[in-house]
């Protein structure tokens, strides 16, 4: 007898199951393909508008910095400002994502690399999957266009948000990986990022910077 | 997080020989550097990363890490290996049902809306990615949890570890983490603690409570703690557990305690006694009988007196 095996016939015998029961396997079955919503908070419900303040309201108590620009293309100038404002090093290395190579970065005088860090690079650029206004949280999918190590090695982390992908809450996110991906598929890694890295460790101080991103600059391309 | 900021300075300076001797580690965002360069060092170094995991995800194979630091994230993604291991009861069915337990962890753990990063890993690295691990395991470990099912005790499979019992548990705050001897401390490690190693040795646990209740009524998983720790009293009881020590210990008490003549006598020689050798520091650092305590913090001395005669004195002098 294996120890699965071993594991689920004691979870039965506890339950007084021998696993073969109709309603239950058909419970389960239903709960695994409904994948029913629970309670959401009303403040995950507001209109496309109104989330666009919310997000802002959340990501910057979570200390991360959001500015909302109104087109693609105005996103270099605006990642340019903010390294410039915050005295880092013109440089920014970038995934293969097409919204962000389709940008007019030479317009800027920083300077490109593309690729996965290898842990010595300041500044990176990511654009988004999709944000989450109730908590001012961003989703971000792993793969060529937006590597994950690019949201934890650098020690400042950019990230282009559109306006439309924009939800609610967690729920409708999850409703749109399985749409992009199928029923059952998940990107290999789903990172839930609510503001810069931080620790309170230390003599219960809160500080910035841990072991991921030490500054978090959100851009939002909201077209309205 | 149980060390002071000077402690913290000591055992870097011992360990990091090949930094400059003379930099500054006064502010703890120094230490912090430090330590955060360091650490970088050995993750990306790192061949195989071991995790935990704060839930599972049934309909989508998915382990979920939840950190502020970003350092669960470093051990899963830079390593050629990535080993998760969790133990069953982390099994939720749904993404959906993930984000109703996601919406009350770090509420209840530290007050933040969200932690910084929740983590969603799903297998290996994938054809045209440029990083993350080529392996991919997870381990689930049963480790007492199955046949914690239909028991009392079931309630507890229940639990998120989000803190939220200890962070309002006035015996918590006052005995430290380290005061309840194994992984769980808090009234959540009262309870499960004797189902993983037995009530006979972690019967101590659950007698350690006042019954306050603030535990289970701020327990965002409505885990009727106290009531738990009643039910191994119970069976502690039950079985004739406690300490012979304890239970001699508790007759020469009552014994002691029904004859007010001599109870007052005793307890002013001990008071006395007690009060006169630590008369200097006002503490003690070890006491015959009470390593258990002394081993992980001082014992505060009587002052001399006691509480009756103090008590008489202060009525007679109104």
């Amino acid at each position: 007898m294996s120890a699965r095996d071993e594991i689920l016939s004691n979870i039965r015998r506890s339950l007084r199951v021998n696993g073969a029961e109709g309603p239950r396997r058909a419970a389960v079955e239903a709960r695994l393909s409904g994948s029913p919503r629970g309670v959401v908070p009303a403040r995950g419900q507001l209109d496309a508008k109104e989330r666009i303040g919310l997000f802002k309201k959340m990501a910057e108590s979570a200390f991360a910095s959001v500015a909302i620009v109104q087109r693609p293309g105005e996103v270099p100038a605006e990642a340019a400002r903010w390294l410039r404002d915050n005295n880092l090093p013109a440089a920014l290395r970038m995934g293969e994502d097409k919204r962000l190579a389709d940008m007019p970065w030479g317009d800027t005088a920083l300077e490109l690399a593309q690729g996965a860090s290898d842990g010595r690079d300041l500044n990176a650029v990511s654009h988004a999957f999709a944000g989450v206004a109730e908590s001012g949280t961003l989703i971000m999918t792993s793969g060529p266009d937006n590597p994950s190590t690019l949201n934890f090695l650098p020690d400042n982390h950019i990230v282009v948000l559109s306006g439309a992908d924009l939800a609610g809450d967690y729920e409708s996110v999850f409703e749109r990986l399985r749409e992009a991906y199928g029923k059952g598929v998940m990107p290999r890694t789903v990172n839930m990022i609510t503001g810069p890295s931080r620790s309170a460790d230390i003599a219960q101080t809160m500080l910035l910077g841990a072991h991921g991103p030490r500054k978090l600059h959100i851009v939002i391309v909201d077209a309205a | 997080m149980h060390l002071t900021k000077d402690q913290v300075e000591g055992d870097f300076r011992r360990v990091h020989t090949h930094l400059p001797k003379d930099r500054d580690l006064t502010e703890p965002t120094q230490l912090l550097t430090e330590a955060r360069g360091i650490l970088r060092e050995k993750f990306l170094a790192a061949d195989i990363g071991v995790t935990g995991a704060n839930f599972l995800v049934a309909e989508t194979g998915t382990s979920i890490i939840v950190t502020n630091e970003g350092n669960g994230d470093l051990t899963q993604i830079l390593p050629k290996c990535h080993i998760v291991i969790a133990s069953i009861e982390k099994i939720t069915p749904t993404l959906e049902d993930v984000s109703q337990l996601l919406r009350v962890l770090a509420r209840s753990a530290t007050g933040q809306e969200m932690s910084v990063y929740t983590t969603l890993s799903t297998g290996p690295r994938r054809p045209g990615d440029l990083d993350g691990p080529e392996e991919y395991h997870v381990v689930l470990l049963d480790n007492g949890r199955s046949s914690m099912i239909g028991t009392d005790f079931q309630h507890m499979l229940r639990c998120i570890r989000c803190g939220a019992c200890m962070n309002h548990c006035p015996v918590y705050h006052a005995v430290g983490g380290h005061a309840y001897g194994w992984v769980y401390p808090g009234p959540m490690g009262a309870v499960l603690t004797p189902s993983l190693i037995g009530v006979e040795k972690g019967g101590q646990l659950p007698n350690a409570s006042t019954f306050c209740g603030r535990c289970e009524s701020v327990c965002p998983m409505r885990i009727p703690l106290p009531g738990m720790m009643r039910h191994w009293r119970e069976r502690e009881f039950e079985r004739h557990l406690t300490p012979s020590s304890m239970r001699y210990g508790l007759g020469l008490w009552a014994w002691v305690a029904q004859r007010p003549k001599l109870y007052r006598l005793g307890t002013r020689i001990v008071m006395h006694v007690m009060g006169y050798y630590a008369r200097k520091t006002g503490k003690f650092y070890a006491m015959p009988f009470a390593s258990g305590w002394t081993d992980w913090r001082d014992l505060p001395a009587p002052q001399g007196k006691t509480f009756q005669s103090e008590w008489k004195k202060r009525r007679g002098a109104k």
